[in-house]
């Protein structure tokens, strides 16, 4: 018994620094960040606290990061998953009695421990990028406040043991991205974009909550192991509508078609932001709920077509607008998209341990990818200033030839851009290959094949997602390699003054990105496929067996794929890869210069990926243009000002009542108030007398 | 009658004797030693003393199990749990009216033995199991309480409010014991548990008794301030001085419904079905009536005396639910709502400039850029007597608590839950119109310059927020002491509420 | 005899609730009050004829009191007169709406 409550102790302790230390960090920042606003109003030029910023900043996401390896070796050790109960929020009465709606219960398992040390590991490296980013930022102590807060309800999300404590932790990491996103609210595109992210994802969150209705309702339970036990007792038709509802939260937060509208414009905050939140950690947060949810998707063969489906459009779409722009950063932002896209794949078709995995190498590639971008972009915005010139310091048309310039960030780069294109062995190669060759093995005989999803046949939809994966993977070689052609191969296209400016990144600017080089190189080793026996074979598919094993199984292939069909499809891909890399070469190697200022809007179909099918123009005009006109005219013109003139005081008509109304009655005269106690006492005395 | 011993029945009231024996020295400390300094030196014996109750009284919920009480003065977890929150009340109010008394040059060593003396009576609410005692408690309570309404003598604000709140609290007091002498005589005893059992085994005099409980009902329904018996408090709140005010609305209000939920509990629950309907009404139009008129409200205190007015209707739920979850929700509710009181009233008292001029919406303007804190605070206590979720802690529970109570009940209370939900969606209305200008408008230049506000008025506006907030996110340990605090009554289930007509 | 003396003592009661209800001054209203304690004083020593001892000492126990509140309300009365010049209820209105 001891030992037990010690454990629990311990284990509530580690769990709570766990979360504690990023919330600490970003109320210390917060407090910091409120103090050099007081010193301004004063001195408008006071510096930042930068050296106490960071230092609070990446310590306390650094110490968060140790906890969750202190954790991580306990949980290899054997021991059972560490669980933390830190009381009931809301309770609820229910039939069995009075279940806590929301209890504050934590766990870490399996599942979320390995999201909980990306989050913390590339978390801190990213920490790191933003010290030498942000350095001469005059908000530098307002920023790290939100970056640490954000990783502070990054983890809520991933350890909360309950889908509502999940959401609060949903609904943060969405407040902290739109706070970076506006960070430079100056701004105000940038104020919009992040006003977009909020409102988009509002939508997705609908979704959510109504899955959380209907679960409640249904089980009278919503921390996972009560609800999903719960499903047993439910119709196919209602667990096929959670998971739809899932769905659809899952695409407003992982940026999936319809809903990935917000993402390409928040790359309107500062890059590191872009690199952690809406690349490496928070937008992975609907594939991680797809996972833990598995047992409501894994009972609904036809939610989880709709979600490989989705993953599918959206990993084709994505791709081919990121095949025409110019900034370097929204070709990142569509990349991220598309490969958000090809995780849905992943856990869509039931191969939940093939989308983490692909989760995890994508967070490292893309983080690395993102923040080499922002090293190129840190680098040209300096070369400029000193130029003192104005030019774009994102749009590709002004690069060229950087990597003469930045040798260790065009390296790092290009092995990134290799990684994601899946050449082997580097991490993106084999995420992507276990997720194709699962779909493959599941169209060619499987439940969800046998399934349908709106009239199709199950295998025609695995099909068609297999096809639309392959193509995007051709799609992501060729404008992949266009961005690092571009950026840091053929000649300058910038004034010479300007490239002679260019410095390659050092410092805190540079050994993050070298960790995450190691760890795109290396990633691949976390889950090697049975094919390539290189090492140990499947090591996250063990770790993750106890969690998903079970739903995994159920959506499994009838028959294991033939080894030959499976080398063929490796194969295929890889040589797709190449080929991708082959065209970008032929089309892009010799690009002619052309500056950003002169260039001219591109036609055509090309024109329309440059426009990114001109879906925001169509929303713009059919949604929000209608909707801004409604509220305009009436909800503002009439309810709100009724309503607001009503409730407060002076003007509306129920506040005058009220006015009136107590002149009559409250006069201040005392003799008159006691007619009414007597009346009072009258009217009991009369009440209880008729009773007896 | 097996008489305890004497220490043993002073052991039973220490918290009283505490509190008198502060207020005796408090007094003494106002007259002797240097002039300068002396009120500030009684305050100062008065804050330890209500500190000395808190730590008593939380002592006997954490030590060992209680002891049974006598058939004079309980000794339960209620008892106990509302007499630290109302030692608490009073020690804010002690900071609370010194630094207003000071603000307006009238310190004096008598407002803190008054507030101790006042707590005295308080307390022994909380503890009351016989009339005579009831009786004792609520006129010590009162009287006090008339004396400091009036303690500003140099504002005739204060002094036509202190003869209204007598007057009226004298003439109710008269009922309520009229009241008592009929219970008595129809049931033979003064003791709550042995009109309890009188009542279960029939009443000799049926017509004496029913006459008596509802004499009763209206001389408590005055002290808490249920419509229509509520007709003092705009005014007397109004005139009060400010910080005389928050202990009022706080403190005095919650020892009102102590007394009230105990002797429904413990003496009248024979006859649930009589008097619940005219509790019933008095709830639902006490909620209706405050949370309405506050809104053509223009002067804060009398918005917040509306707001208490409302508040009482929300707690009559509480008592009208007539279970242990009843009890458990007033408990919860009391807490919540002295917390929120006290912080919005500590941020009133930090504005007030020293005259009696009434506060207006518009001394509230610019708040955040003159004071982020307290603004900050105000906000997080305004949000939590609105019940808004999150921003406004634990008043959101509060609500959630009554709400479940009502909905539960063994005859669930669906009508006044509505109205209760209703009639807070109207109280957004004023709420909020308190709020707007802390944050939105920029700030007016005062026509006294205001000093900075003491520090432990600051302290106590941000404690309260703070405190606030933190049980909103874990309401799980209060809601165990409030599960804990039902009276005994209430422990068996609700037995007799079977009783109900629909 | 009980009987009685609980009607002389309800009259008493209702007597004094009159003249709480058309009297304006505010020593008259008080003196009502009074009056009505007292009718409450006389129905408990008329029942304690029946219950024993128990409303005997509420009466000491009501009388105290109410010297207090005589105390304390006669010196309201007089800080009210000091300010508005007179003691009629009716005149004092600085507080309402």
């Amino acid at each position: 018994m001891i030992a037990d409550s010690t454990t629990t102790v311990q284990q509530n302790a580690l769990l709570a620094a766990l979360i504690g230390l990023p919330a600490l960090g970003a109320v210390a920042n917060g407090a910091l960040a409120v103090q050099t606003a007081r010193t301004r109003t004063h001195a408008p030029d006071a510096p930042a606290p930068v050296g106490l910023a960071s230092m609070l900043g990446v310590g306390s996401i650094a110490a968060a990061f140790i906890v969750a390896v202190l954790l991580f070796v306990q949980l290899t050790s054997g021991a059972g998953a560490v669980t933390a109960h830190f009381g009931d929020w809301l309770v609820f009465p229910t039939e069995a009695g009075r279940t806590p709606l929301i209890a504050w219960d934590f766990t870490f398992d399996r599942l979320s421990s390995v999201l909980a040390l990306v989050i913390t590991g590339v978390g801190t490296l990213i920490h790191v990028f933003s010290v030498g980013y942000m350095n001469d930022d005059p908000g530098f102590a307002r920023y790290f406040a939100y970056l640490n807060l954000f990783v502070a309800f990054m983890l809520v999300l991933v350890l909360g043991a309950s889908y509502p404590v999940l959401f609060i932790g949903w609904e943060g990491v969405g407040l902290c991205s739109y706070l970076l996103i506006g960070f430079w609210f100056g701004e105000s595109a940038n104020a919009d974009a992040g006003r977009k992210a909020f409102v988009v994802n509002r939508i997705g969150d609908m979704g959510l909550i109504a899955a959380m209705c209907i679960l409640f309702t249904q089980t009278g339970h919503l921390d996972f192991a009560g609800a999903h036990a719960g499903l047993s007792g439910m119709s196919t038709g209602l667990i096929t509508a959670i998971g739809l509802a899932l769905l659809l939260g899952c695409a407003g937060k992982s940026a999936q078609v319809p809903l990935y509208l917000w993402l390409p414009d928040a790359m309107a905050g500062p890059t590191p932001v872009s690199a952690l939140i809406h690349a490496a950690t928070m937008v992975t947060a609907g594939v991680y709920l797809v996972v833990r949810a598995s047992p409501i998707f894994a009972a609904s063969p036809t939610a989880s077509l709709a979600v490989a489906l989705i993953g599918a459009i959206t990993a084709l779409f994505a791709a081919s607008i990121a095949l025409r722009q110019w900034d370097i950063k929204k070709v990142l932002a569509y990349s991220t998209v598309s490969q958000l896209g090809y995780m849905f794949m992943g856990v869509g078709v039931g191969a939940y341990t093939a989308g983490v995995f692909h989760l995890v190498t994508h967070a490292f590639f893309k983080a690395l990818l993102f923040l080499g971008a922002g090293a190129v972009i840190h680098a040209m915005h300096a070369a400029y200033h000193h130029a003192h010139e104005h030019g774009d310091a994102q749009d590709l048309r002004n690069m060229g030839g950087l990597r003469a310039a930045m040798p260790a960030t065009g390296a790092l780069m290009w092995i990134a851009t290799l990684a994601i294109v899946g050449i082997p062995p580097l991490a993106g190669f084999f995420s992507k290959d276990e997720i194709l060759v699962s779909v493959f093995a599941r169209a060619m005989g499987s439940p969800l094949a046998s399934a349908s999803l709106m009239g199709l046949s199950g295998q025609v939809v695995l099909f068609v997602v297999l096809g639309f994966g392959t193509i995007t993977a051709l799609l992501t070689a060729i404008y992949m390699t266009r961005l690092a052609l571009l950026a840091f191969e053929g000649p300058g296209r910038s004034s010479t003054s300007v490239q002679q400016g260019v410095h390659d990144a050092h410092g805190t600017l540079l050994w993050p990105l070298v960790a995450l080089g190691i760890l795109t190189v290396a990633g691949g080793w976390l889950n090697l496929p049975a094919l390539i026996p290189i090492g140990p074979v499947g090591v996250l598919e063990h770790w993750l067996e106890p969690i998903v094993g079970e739903t995994t199984r159920r959506l499994a292939p009838i028959a294991a794929l033939p080894h030959e069909q499976e080398l063929w499809i490796t194969g295929g891909a890889v040589i797709n890869a190449i080929f991708g890399i082959g065209i970008a070469l032929w089309l892009w190697r010799r690009w002619a210069p052309v500056d950003a200022h002169h260039a001219t809007p591109g036609t055509g179909f090309g024109g329309l990926l440059e426009r990114a099918y001109d879906v925001d123009a169509a929303v713009q005009r059919g949604l929000v243009g209608p909707v801004l006109a409604f509220a305009k005219r009436v909800l503002w013109g009439t309810v709100d000002r009724g309503v607001d003139g009503a409730l407060t005081g002076g003007g509306g008509g129920l506040a005058r009542a009220a006015q009136w109304v107590s002149a009559q009655v409250q006069v201040g005269d005392a003799s008159r108030y006691v007619w009414v106690v007597a009346l009072g006492v009258l009217g009991t005395l009369a009440a209880l007398a008729w009773r007896s | 009658m097996n008489a305890p011993n004497v220490s043993g029945m002073l052991m039973l009231i220490l918290p009283e004797v505490v509190l008198s024996v502060g207020a005796m020295i408090t007094l003494l400390l106002g007259v002797s030693g240097a002039d300068a300094g002396r009120s500030h030196r009684a305050a100062m014996a008065a804050l330890a003393t209500a500190v000395v109750g808190v730590v008593l009284a939380i002592g006997m919920l954490t030590g060992a199990p209680l002891a049974p009480g006598t058939t004079f003065i309980a000794n339960d977890g209620f008892r106990w749990t509302l007499t630290a929150l109302l030692c608490a009340g009073t020690g804010a109010a002690v900071v609370l009216t010194e630094a207003y008394d000071r603000r307006a040059g009238v310190a004096r060593a008598e407002t803190p033995a008054l507030l101790l003396l006042a707590a005295t009576g308080m307390t022994l609410l909380t503890a009351a199991r016989d009339l005579m005692v009831v009786f004792l408690g609520i006129e010590l309570m009162s009287l006090a309480t008339y004396v400091l309404v009036a303690m500003h003598r140099t504002s005739a604000r204060a002094a036509e409010a202190a003869v209204k709140y007598f007057l009226l609290g004298a003439f109710s007091t008269a009922f309520l014991l009229y009241g008592i002498a009929l219970v008595y005589g129809a049931t033979g005893s003064m003791q709550l548990e042995g009109i309890g059992s009188a009542v279960a085994s029939g009443a000799k005099l049926p017509g004496l008794l029913m006459a008596g409980v509802a004499l009763m009902l209206v001389g408590l329904a005055f002290k808490v301030a249920a419509a229509p018996f509520h007709l003092w408090t705009p005014d007397v709140y109004d005139g009060a001085p400010t910080a005389v005010t928050g202990f009022m609305a706080a403190s005095v209000k919650a020892a009102a419904f102590a007394i009230f939920l105990r002797i429904t509990a413990e003496a009248f629950a024979p006859l649930l079905a009589d008097w619940h309907p005219v509790l019933w009404v008095l709830a639902a139009a006490t909620m209706v009536i405050g949370n309405v008129l506050a809104l053509g409200q223009q002067q804060i205190k009398r918005v917040l005396a509306y707001s208490s007015i409302a508040h009482a209707g929300y707690l009559l739920v509480a008592v009208v639910s007539f279970s242990a979850e009843g009890a458990t929700a007033l408990v919860f509710y009391l807490v919540a709502y002295t917390l929120a009181t006290m912080g919005a009233f500590a941020v009133l008292v930090a504005l007030s400039d020293g005259t009696d001029r009434p506060l207006v919406r518009q001394d509230l303007a610019g708040l955040r850029e003159r004071h982020p804190w307290l603004a900050l605070a105000f906000a997080v206590c305004v949000l939590s007597m609105l019940g808004f979720p999150l921003a406004g802690g634990v008043g959101f529970f509060a609500k959630w608590q009554v709400l479940q109570a009502a909905l539960q009940a063994s005859v669930p209370q669906q009508t006044l839950a509505i109205v209760l939900v209703l009639s807070s969606v109207v109280s957004g209305g004023y709420y909020l119109g308190l709020i707007a200008p802390a944050f939105m408008q920029s700030p007016v230049p005062a026509a006294r310059p205001i000093p900075a506000p003491p520090t432990g008025v600051r302290a106590i506006a941000i404690a309260c927020a703070v405190v606030v907030l933190v049980l909103g996110v874990l309401p799980s340990s209060l809601t165990r002491l409030a599960q804990r605090s039902a009276p005994s009554a209430f422990a068996g289930g609700p037995t007799v509420a079977t009783t109900i007509q629909p | 005899m009980i009987s009685e003396a609980l009607v002389v003592s309800a009259v008493l009661f209702v007597i004094g609730t009159i003249g709480v209800l058309t009297r304006k001054n505010a020593i008259v209203l008080f003196m009502c009050v009074e009056l009505m304690l007292n009718a409450v004083n006389l129905s408990f020593v008329a029942l304690s004829k029946l219950h024993g001892n128990a409303g005997q000492v509420f009466v000491i126990l009501v009388m105290t009191v109410a010297a207090a509140e005589a105390a304390i309300g006669l010196a309201l009365v007089i800080a009210v007169f000091r300010h508005f010049g007179t003691v009629d209820l009716s005149s004092l209105r600085l507080l309402k709406g």
